[in-house]
């Protein structure tokens, strides 16, 4: 279960819609004991592409600086597919560098975005519930 | 000469859960050499079996990427931060 602050998904939102055409994807700043989201970094895909994203390195390192300052830690990640559903697709899975992080995953396929977040543990993929707090 | 390197939370297991510890070496690829030692399970997880760092994880001292520097041959002085990272990346496709 990922609690995320209405405020945080819609930042998650508008980042995704404004990196259009391409994909987009951010960095997201909470506690892992309790799975709450506290913030939200979004991040220039330097992949710069419809189908793939990669967090700029030099964005991710001072989200984590950022994180760390505020007692917090970087728990996830999230992204946009811009043409398939808010499920992780092979590279999501393949390139997943942590058990522990919550994945998020946005769809605008649709004229709605659709958001939803999983953990991905050695190869598997387990949907978790968003709850959106403040909303 | 010892240097704070501070992990990611992946690597954490390795190193009964600290977030960040303090490992002697003059240079970059030292210092992730006695981390290993110290930390057995941290062996082949950042550098692979052939002394080469792994293409999915960016290491920076201070703030430069090692990749920018003299790579694991980086040189290391008082101070000095090294924080490693995972480099995140996927798609839709």
């Amino acid at each position: 279960m990922l609690h995320l602050p209405a405020g945080i998904y819609q930042q998650i939102l508008s980042h995704c819609l404004s990196g259009l055409p391409e994909e987009a994807c951010g960095l997201l700043g909470g506690q892992f004991a309790t799975a709450e989201v506290f913030r939200c970094y979004p991040t220039r895909n330097v992949a710069a592409s419809a189908r793939v994203y990669t967090v700029d390195p030099l964005e991710h390192l001072k989200a984590d600086r950022d994180a760390q300052a505020c007692g917090m830690e970087i728990i996830g990640v999230f992204h946009s597919h811009t043409h398939t559903e808010a499920y992780p697709s092979e590279t999501d899975v393949n390139q997943a560098p942590d058990p522990l992080w919550h994945y998020v995953l946005v769809s605008l396929r649709h004229p709605s975005p659709v958001l939803r977040s999983y953990r991905i543990i050695g190869g598997n993929i387990a949907e978790e519930s968003v709850v959106l707090k403040g909303h | 000469m010892p240097v704070e390197v501070r992990l990611p939370s992946m690597l954490r297991i390795h190193v009964q859960g600290q977030s960040s510890l303090e490992v002697k070496g003059e240079t970059v690829g030292e210092v992730l050499e006695n981390l290993a030692k110290e930390n057995p399970g941290m062996t082949g997880q950042i550098v692979d079996g052939e002394g080469v760092l792994r293409k999915f994880v960016n290491v920076y001292v201070n703030d430069d990427d090692i990749r920018y520097l003299n790579q694991l041959d980086t040189k290391l002085s008082s101070g000095d931060v090294i924080t490693i990272l995972p480099a995140v990346a996927g798609g839709g496709w």
